[in-house]
């Protein structure tokens, strides 16, 4: 309560933590009000909607009825578990290869980078100004059956390796798993890299010096000073990329097959061509919860709560 | 022994410079296939140079007409959310309220939300609204997904300014209003601009929630999908490369700008 | 100040400030007459910043009244009151040139032809040349004093400082502190000024009051709350004390006599501002510097009627122009003692025992019952502040 009545110290200017407001007790709602309507009624009642639905029976002719049938979801879990399962993992493993393949890339922008900093920095921001389809069906060309992705790989026997190990098919790449995970990959990876950079970037560089002063080698540096302090960038680097891929249905149909196809394909294919729409929706409803228990629990775990 | 030595001191900037290589090849990718011809429907193969496509972007039947319509939409909805996000993010950050909390839970949501999740369920409300799924139910979808991130990005901005600059104009005779145009406003534009900019480009790269709430009406995304059914016109990779280097000037000349006025400065 | 002008005169009646329980400011009632200096001295946390904010209007009091001369401000929002705020760490508009910063009040107050009187006081300032700067590219010194221009050009009342000094380095401080009392002395405005810094309070200001806990210690004169301490907090907060606890012995008309460990001392009877019973407790004061060092071997040498003290050197440090000696005596285990270094006494070194002895009419007397330490500086304070 002291900052309160106190002027914070000079050289450390903070905001203060009650801005005085002698009129108006409203006005903070009326800011709201518009935004917070707009997001009630277009984010939080379509759940709502979507909730009713799931528990709904009945046929697009007939129209539908809510009539609390739970069984729907059982129908749908047991129907479309290898979807939900594979989400999970192709999602788990494009995360961890992003984390992997970017890592590196934000610690060469945060502290090897020198003058060529702010270039790699557009160069990374700069394919989302592409349209992600028109580079996602790129990756077709790349991957293509007897191009040199593909030749390289069969040249070194990897393609083997993989096929053992059921990533792949045969000699190909494309419509394969690998596909799916190296487009995941692709796409999320500067999801991965921003928020490392942010927090990579605030460290003092006077860190590492005192690092080294205290007998660290550079690689006990990085394992004990420089990752710890760069852990919020790593967790919200891995939940921007977790979430949206774990939805993602762009990957799977356009690089995949119908052996790779994830959760969000059987519910776009649901909603869209399909029309079974209390299906859908309780694919979405599990959809939704999973990934919000995954994602509260990884934060208490990760013990950074003030994400937002 | 001294090339081991130095793969060890440089392991992390070449380990980065591959990632950034794999970010690069599929715009690698597009550009070279901008000017390809050919043969059959799909622009996989590397047929033949050609620059038929460049001279003729809108050569194929709807893309132009697609593209406009993703253009006025994000613009539209850069509008809506900025205008909207900007208002609470204020609010967020100036005053203390009851409701703070859930407040920051409804907006942190949305990011933390498959848009496949948000795709479904806001179409299940229009269909049991009977709403026509067209341009207006993409622009309220795409308000809705970006207005989170606009409250993010100026939030932060406005957060790091100092209160008593707002203190300041108040003790130097300017009314309420007059401190939020005079002395608030210009010091929160970069975060505003800022949070436009991202939801801009959200916008106009949106394809999951716009495929379930458009109906019939056709946005860019929505035709590079259908076309990766049908056939892919190399016209999509022209206008790939175009707005990738429309981007990369934009930005570079911002920071060329900037970089000018600091040194003018110095 | 000749004219008994009192349009400038601040009145702060019963004005007091919580936030939920806490209190900021207990009620308070304070008059400053127009044109002087007047400082707000008090350690963070005291009071003195909401205090000053409620005269800007920036704070809304929970009780009382503010005036100016005769007009009642008190429901005035800050842009409607003929005062004018210097801001801690300045608060300049970093979006606006030094000029526009300068020129704000005016335009806002609708004055088109701002041009010359920008001019003039960016003149006042000495920082003409810097007119089209971006305040960022400006000194800390500079800084200071485009926020004194800012406020000054709109020829408030009444000028509200609060901290203006804290953020430049020793040097310049003491510069800008004879600098802002020279544009006091020449424009005649009243200046309110919030320090935590005891020393700029008692260089700059004519009348200075001390708080703590949201209270109003003593007010008055520089030398008067240093020579004459009213509490404790005043004593150990303006400069350093010496507190002894001891027992009133005898009263005689306007002298009271002390027992202090197994001694006696002698306390003129206006200057003791606790009440005096015969046995009760006080609290005897001394300042360091009254004080003077005798090693005992030449006690005998000490004139009669002063009063002393016996004990060990403990602790000596040279600095200069003075020595600090801490001493362990019977009645206090850290006295403190600084002796000009006129004619140094080499055997008065770390271990030597010492006779202290001074003026009784140095003496004051303080309530008993106060924290004996309230004001001490400690080092983690110090750290925090």
């Amino acid at each position: 309560m002291t900052t309160v009545t106190e002027a914070p110290p000079p050289l450390a200017p903070t905001p203060q933590k009650k801005p005085p407001r002698r009129r108006g007790r409203l006005t903070p709602y009326w800011l709201l009000l518009p935004g917070i309507l707009w997001l009630l009624l277009f984010f939080a009642l379509p759940m709502v909607y979507q909730a009713s639905t799931s528990v709904q029976t009945g046929s697009l002719e007939e129209g539908y009825e809510v009539t609390w049938h739970f069984a729907t979801y059982w129908d749908a879990v047991s129907e479309y578990w290898p979807q939900f399962l594979r989400s999970v993992l192709y999602a788990g493993t494009a995360t961890a290869l992003c984390l992997l393949l970017g890592y590196p890339l934000a610690y060469l922008i945060a502290f090897r980078a020198g003058r060529w900093r702010n270039l790699i920095l557009i160069l990374v921001i700069a394919p989302f100004f592409t349209s992600f389809l028109i580079r996602t069906l790129a990756w077709k060309t790349i991957l293509a059956d007897g191009g040199p992705v593909v030749g390289a790989l069969n040249s070194l026997h990897l393609l083997d390796v993989t096929s053992w190990l059921g990533i792949t098919a045969g000699d190909r790449v494309l419509a394969t798993p690998l596909a799916v995970v190296c487009g995941l990959t692709y796409n999320f990876l500067p999801f991965m890299i921003l928020p490392l950079y942010t927090s990579l970037e605030r460290i003092d560089g006077r860190l590492h010096e005192a690092a080294h002063d205290l007998y660290a080698k550079p690689f006990t540096t990085f394992r004990k000073v420089t990752f710890p302090l760069s852990m919020p960038g790593v967790v919200s680097g891995t939940l921007l990329t977790f979430i949206p891929a774990s939805g993602d249905y762009v990957n799977a149909d356009l690089l995949g097959s119908t052996d790779t196809r994830m959760v969000g394909n059987v519910i776009q294919g649901q909603f869209l061509r399909v029309l079974d729409y209390p299906t859908a929706a309780a694919l979405s409803f599990i959809l939704m919860a999973a990934i919000l228990i995954i994602v509260t629990l990884y934060i208490r775990k990760s013990g950074t709560e003030d994400l937002v | 022994m001294t090339l081991v030595r130095w793969l060890k001191r440089h392991l992390v900037v070449l380990a980065g410079l591959l990632t950034l290589g794999y970010l690069l090849l599929p715009n690698v990718v597009v550009t070279v296939f901008s000017f390809n011809n050919p043969k059959g429907r799909f622009n996989y193969e590397w047929q033949q140079f050609s620059t038929d496509a460049w001279t003729d972007p809108c050569g194929v039947a709807d893309l132009c007409g697609s593209l406009s319509l993703s253009l006025q939409i994000a613009a539209w909805a850069t509008l809506g959310a900025t205008v909207l996000g900007t208002l609470i993010a204020f609010a967020l950050v100036r005053y203390r309220f009851r409701a703070r909390g859930a407040v920051n839970s409804l907006i942190f949501l949305p990011m933390a939300m498959p848009e496949v999740v948000m795709a479904a369920s806001l179409l299940t409300l229009f269909l049991n609204m009977g709403a026509q799924l067209g341009f207006w139910t993409i622009l309220i979808a795409h308000i809705m997904f970006c207005l989170s991130f606009v409250v993010t990005a100026v939030k932060a901005r406005v957060m790091s300014m100092d209160p008593k600059l707002e203190e300041a104009a108040r003790d130097l005779y300017a009314g309420p209003i007059q401190t939020f145009v005079r002395v608030t406003l210009p010091i929160a534009a970069p975060g505003i601009a800022a949070g436009a900019l991202l939801a801009f480009a959200l916008s106009f790269d949106d394809f999951i929630i716009t495929n379930f709430n458009a109906g019939a009406t056709v946005t860019f995304p929505m035709f590079v999908w259908g076309s990766a059914q049908r056939g892919t016109p190399v016209q999509i990779n022209v206008i790939g490369t175009a707005m990738f280097i429309v981007a990369v000037l934009i930005v570079l000349s911002g920071m060329v700008i900037s970089g000018r006025r600091k040194r003018q400065r110095a | 100040m000749m004219t008994k002008d009192t349009s400038g005169d601040v009145r702060l009646s019963g004005i007091s400030k919580t936030y939920g329980s806490f209190t900021a400011v207990h009620p308070l009632d304070l008059t400053v007459p127009q044109g002087s200096f007047f400082a707000l001295l008090g350690a963070s946390g005291c009071g003195k910043t909401t205090t000053l904010r409620m005269i800007a209007g920036l704070e809304e009091p929970t009780s009382g009244s503010v005036s100016l001369g005769d007009q009642d401000v008190t429901n005035l929002p800050p842009y409607k009151r003929p005062v004018n705020t210097v801001f801690q760490s300045y608060a300049l508009f970093p979006h606006l040139d030094i000029f526009e910063n300068v020129a704000f009040g005016l335009r806002r107050r609708g004055i088109k032809s701002v041009k010359k009187q920008v001019e003039e006081m960016l003149e006042l300032v000495q920082l003409g040349e810097q007119a089209r700067k971006k305040p960022h590219q400006l000194s800390g010194g500079q800084q200071q004093r485009v926020a004194v221009a800012r406020a000054l050009i709109n020829h408030p009342k009444v000028l509200l400082l609060d901290e203006p000094l804290g953020a430049l380095d020793l040097k310049l401080r003491r510069q800008m502190q004879l600098e802002l009392k020279r544009i006091q002395t020449e424009v005649g405005i009243t200046f309110i000024h919030v320090t935590h810094d005891q020393e700029e309070a008692m260089t700059m200001a004519d009348t200075v009051a001390v708080m703590n806990a949201g209270r109003v210690e003593q007010l008055g004169s520089p030398a008067d709350l240093y020579e004459n301490p009213n509490t404790t907090f005043v004593a150990n907060f303006l400069g350093t004390s010496n507190l002894i606890e001891a027992e009133v012995d005898t009263k005689s008309g306007d002298e009271i006599v002390l027992k202090a460990g197994g001694g006696k001392l002698s306390l003129p009877a206006a200057r003791c501002s606790a009440p005096t019973t015969t046995g009760g407790k006080v609290l005897v004061g001394i300042r360091p510097e009254k004080i003077s060092l005798t090693h005992a071997d030449d006690a005998g040498g000490i004139p009669e009627g002063r009063n002393r003290i016996t004990g060990k050197i403990a602790d000596s440090s040279f600095i200069g122009v003075s020595t600090q000696y801490v001493i362990d005596s019977p009645v206090c285990p850290e006295f403190e003692v600084y002796a000009q270094n006129i004619d140094r006494d080499a055997r008065l070194i770390p271990g030597a025992d010492v006779v202290l002895h001074w003026n009784p009419a140095h003496t004051f007397g303080l309530d008993a019952t106060q924290d004996i330490d309230a004001g001490v500086e400690t080092v983690g304070e110090e750290a925090s502040a």
